[in-house]
């Protein structure tokens, strides 16, 4: 009934071509009298339900929709390629990882399990092809503290030191651009190059030793935690370039009005600094901080760079005790000397990796939606 | 006493009108001066501070360069009574002599460059044909693949480079005894073929190329592959030189993974062959400070000369992408 009321409704309105559907009940709609509103919406739906044109010669949308095989053409490299070297591995490093006795020549194991987890995380021992009994030591007592050591101590530290100097350099006039310059230097140099001119400056008989007159071992056998001090300030020195880059950008962002009115109010410079900048910066903070975990999460480059290899005694062979080792440094430690036996105790601390960074960037996605705005 | 804030200082009104707050005891011109001064000596401590951390950051750079012109006697202290120089005491060019000479210099940096050119190469076709595809074609599931190509990013890329390597031995490329040097190539070049972070960088940026200029192609008979290489790629080249140099940086830098799968040490890249035991003086296990810091500089300079030429495509694209590589 209603679908003939609007049909009739439109011949009398707008007078169109529509052919007149004949059917039962067609003569006993009742004149109605609604008015000019009623009137325009009939009109309104029955425009909405024109057939649309298949091709139109405007827009993008038709030439897609028949050229659909071409779009997946283009496409076909980058999924062959990601699923081959990015999905693919995903999901055989869980697999591995939960594996029982994986066997690195086959592919295939036994089982499935958590042990490996457990025995990864020291919770339970091992039983090697020969049958003895053994701890995986290495990722609790070094791979773990490490890592948070060196998250914890560079990353507030880099960040901080940034957020002063991209303030300073923001309030400078001469030499801006090329401070700015300078300050970038650290970024475009090869890490492992630099890292070894570090290991040259905290040499026992090096400069370092010698402005402070003492002589530590900083690097050669030195202590574990004395080792960690060379090596966060090569990472904080390495890692400011990027954060003081998003923070200026931020800086040259922020409205000068601010400034001028706690100009007005006669605020001091640290009070600015506290009340307007960081406010006013918090979204690249924020960003800042949880790419800066991400990226400490995943160190070992600078490491490799300073000592050679993950102990402070060198790389003295399997019986040296590995006291710098963190967590992607166990991984690849595991790969390059016990890919036989070992693989999916480096599977499953891969998967750890992967499981914290994980939440990071989902607690990152989740907060930058609310607050940063990049 | 009664306090007066506006002192005559003439009996004659005008011009000469001074504005004085009695309580501090200063007059405007005085305050403007004082603030004048403290707008200096502020200025000048913040020049003090930043000029000192550049001092410390680029400190490192200095010792590398003037290290690299040491003897080891005196790197270690050994002629100079156990004290550092802050400039050589007789300039060893002959530290980059050697360099040339006994250590592989050419081969590794043959091999970097050619790693290099290849996998920025293959990054680009990738990366131009995903971004067109995704930006201007139209096609069912669009969204969805590109969402889980969004998500491929949050996957560390350490934690693929176990499976990865299982994965290339199964190709075949890892043959401890008898890989040569194309399948060394093959190893360091074809998985990072693809970076989904550049795909939406480009993707991005095309989206930006206004509808009319895809019309107006049209009118003139062009194809779609013809259009994506003849407007978007040239209006995109920006973006596109930003991704080649990281690329390029990339590679540079890569350790780990060259380290991993190439079994023999004259198919590394420069990094590896940096932290080699080339070095080392095989008959006393010292390893040689100066000809270490001899090749660090040869292998510092071109990135230098690169960020000397490129800052801005650098900057740019750093600050947009955040990652080397």
């Amino acid at each position: 009934m209603l679908f003939f009321r609007k049909k009739h409704k439109v011949e009398e309105a707008s007078a169109s071509q529509l052919p007149v559907v004949e059917g039962p009940g067609y003569d006993d709609i009742p004149e109605t009298k609604e008015g000019y509103d009623e009137e325009r919406k009939v009109i309104v739906r029955l425009v909405g339900k024109r057939p649309e044109k298949k091709y139109q010669v405007t827009g993008i949308d038709d030439v897609a929709s028949k050229n659909n095989w071409k779009a997946w053409l283009y496409l076909a490299p980058v999924i062959i390629l990601l699923s081959v070297f990015s999905l693919y591995p995903l999901i055989n490093t869980i697999f591995i990882s939960i594996t029982k006795n994986y066997s690195y020549i086959d592919g295939y194991g036994t089982g499935l399990t958590l042990d490996n987890f457990a025995i990864v995380l020291g919770l339970k021992s091992f039983v090697n092809q020969a049958g003895e009994m053994g701890r995986e030591t290495n990722f609790v007592k070094f791979a773990i503290p490490n890592t948070l050591v060196i998250t914890f101590v560079t990353v507030p530290l880099s960040i901080f030191l940034a957020l002063i100097i991209a303030v300073a350099l923001n309030s400078i006039k001469w030499f801006q651009k090329f401070l700015q310059t300078v300050f970038f230097l650290p970024y475009v140099t090869n890490g492992i190059a630099i890292g070894m001119v570090f290991a040259v400056i905290f040499d026992r008989q090096g400069i370092i030793n010698n402005l402070f007159g003492v002589s530590v071992n900083w690097i050669q056998n030195a202590e574990r935690w004395t080792a960690m001090i060379p090596l966060c300030i090569f990472i904080v020195w390495n890692s400011i370039p990027f954060k003081i880059l998003i923070l200026l950008s931020g800086l040259q962002g922020v409205d000068k009005q601010y400034y001028q009115a706690a100009q007005i109010d006669s605020a001091s410079k640290g009070k600015v600094l506290r009340k307007i900048t960081v406010p006013l910066l918090s979204p690249q903070i924020l960003y800042l901080m949880i790419t800066g975990f991400i990226g400490a999460f995943k160190e070992y480059n600078s490491i490799i760079s300073i000592f050679g290899a993950p102990s402070t005694a060198g790389s003295g062979g399997a019986s040296t005790e590995k006291n710098l080792l963190t967590v992607v440094y166990y991984v690849y430690d595991i790969l390059e000397n016990d890919s036989t036996t070992k693989i999916q105790y480096g599977a499953a601390g891969a998967v750890l990796l992967f499981a914290v960074i994980l939440l990071f960037t989902l607690f990152q996605s989740k907060v930058s939606k609310k607050r940063v705005h990049y | 006493m009664a306090k007066e804030y506006i002192n005559f200082s003439s009996e004659k009104m005008g011009p000469q009108i001074t504005l004085s707050i009695k309580e501090s005891g200063r007059t405007v011109e005085m305050i403007k001066r004082g603030e004048k001064i403290a707008k200096i000596i502020s200025t000048t401590f913040t020049y003090i501070f930043i000029l000192a951390l550049a001092l410390l950051v680029i400190f490192p750079f200095y010792w590398m360069i003037i290290t690299s012109l040491k003897s080891l006697d005196e790197i270690t202290g050994m002629s100079t009574g156990g004290y550092q120089t802050y400039f050589p005491q007789i300039v060893m060019w002959s530290n980059y002599v050697y360099v040339f000479q006994k250590f592989d210099f050419t081969t590794y940096m043959s091999n970097t460059i050619v790693v290099a050119i290849f996998s920025t190469l293959g990054t680009l076709l990738t990366t131009v044909f995903a971004a067109f595809a995704f930006a201007r074609l139209n096609f069912k599931g669009r969204e969805t693949v590109f969402m889980v190509f969004l998500m491929t990013m949050m996957i560390p890329g350490e934690m693929m480079v176990l499976s990865n390597y299982i994965t290339v031995a199964s190709f075949g490329w890892i043959d401890s005894e008898n890989q040569t040097l194309i399948q060394a190539y093959a190893c360091m070049i074809v998985p990072f073929w693809v970076s989904v972070f550049y795909i939406y960088l480009l993707r991005q940026n095309f989206k930006q190329i206004p509808n009319e200029l895809y019309l107006a192609a049209k009118v003139d008979g062009k194809s779609d592959w013809h259009y994506l290489w003849k407007v978007m790629v040239p209006l995109c080249s920006p973006t596109l030189i930003s991704i080649t140099i990281l690329k390029f940086m990339g590679t540079w830098n890569s350790y780990m993974w060259p380290q991993l799968v190439c079994k023999n040490e004259a198919y590394q890249l420069i990094s590896n062959g940096l932290r080699g035991s080339s070095f080392t003086n095989a008959d006393t296990g010292i390893t040689e400070y100066g000809y270490r810091m001899a090749a660090t500089v040869l292998v510092t300079v071109p990135l230098f000369l690169l960020f000397v030429f490129f800052r801005k495509y650098i900057m740019k694209g750093v600050g947009r992408a955040g990652i080397k590589g």
